[in-house]
């Protein structure tokens, strides 16, 4: 049986559907879980970009301790302050990774800690203030090994 | 488990209202429960989820840790000291078990 090119292309981009569509949604939080995750952090407030900052490297060696920071310019002061900032990884069996919870007693809203990676994906980080204000920022982490026990 | 052993750095002095650096790291195996064993049963999620700092009983810092964060989970966070006294941190296990440490400040 040949094979035209019109089937060959077909067949492919079949192909390319059902691998999109199927497995990435067994393993690994999808879109809608960050999604969900965002919503219920923000309360519904659409996150605004900048005053928060991640830190995190480009390339990531090794999945299971990868160093990540997270700054908020903030007065920190009882009337204005950075309640809480989320860290969610888009990538991993579950989104969620830490729930910083600050006061005006932190003097600063920054936090650093190690979380693992299951594979290359972005890195979100929101930041909730006391007068209502939700911020987001969002890098991308290239992983060479995973850091979930595969 | 007595081998979570926390280790915390904190500045012996301050001065007034001055913004410090805490450091804290607890040895922990942080089991995701996302692992399998060497015959396929998945191992039984035991993670630190939670980890509280305070001065003089007063809440500065706190941080939910989801099974995402690392083996021995480490912190770095700021505090702002307005008076000599104590940081005392604590961490909560999965399975009850709080482990806790304190770090006497003086303000000069």
């Amino acid at each position: 049986m040949t094979i035209t090119r019109r089937q060959a292309l077909a067949l492919g981009a079949g192909a390319a559907v059902l691998t999109a569509a199927g497995l990435p949604s067994l393993a690994f939080a999808d879109d809608a879980k960050v999604q969900a995750a965002i919503d219920a952090f923000s309360g519904g407030a659409a996150p605004e970009t900048g005053t928060v900052s991640l830190t995190a490297p480009e390339i990531a060696e090794n999945g299971n301790t990868v160093p990540i920071g997270v700054s908020v310019e903030s007065p920190m002061t009882e009337a204005d302050h950075v309640t809480a900032v989320i860290l969610l990884a888009a990538g991993n069996p579950q989104p969620g990774v830490a729930t910083f919870h600050f006061s005006p007693m932190s003097g600063a809203a920054e936090a650093t800690t190690r979380m693992r990676l299951a594979k290359t994906q972005d890195v979100i980080a929101l930041a909730k203030t006391s007068t209502g204000k939700v911020y987001m920022d969002r890098k991308s982490v290239k992983v060479t090994i995973g850091g979930c026990g595969g | 488990m007595s081998t979570s052993k926390p280790r915390v750095k904190v500045p012996k002095t301050a001065s007034k209202d001055e913004v410090i650096q805490i450091k804290t790291l607890i040895s922990h195996t942080m089991e995701s429960g996302q692992r399998k064993d060497s015959d396929g049963k998945p191992i039984p999620r035991k993670i630190i989820n939670k980890f509280k700092c305070e001065f003089n009983g007063k809440t500065v810092f706190e941080c939910d840790m989801e099974p995402a964060i690392s083996a021995n989970p480490y912190l770095e966070f700021s505090a702002k000291v307005p008076e000599s006294g104590t940081f005392t941190f604590t961490w909560v296990d999965d399975d009850g078990s709080v482990y806790s440490t304190d770090a006497k400040i003086a303000v000069e």
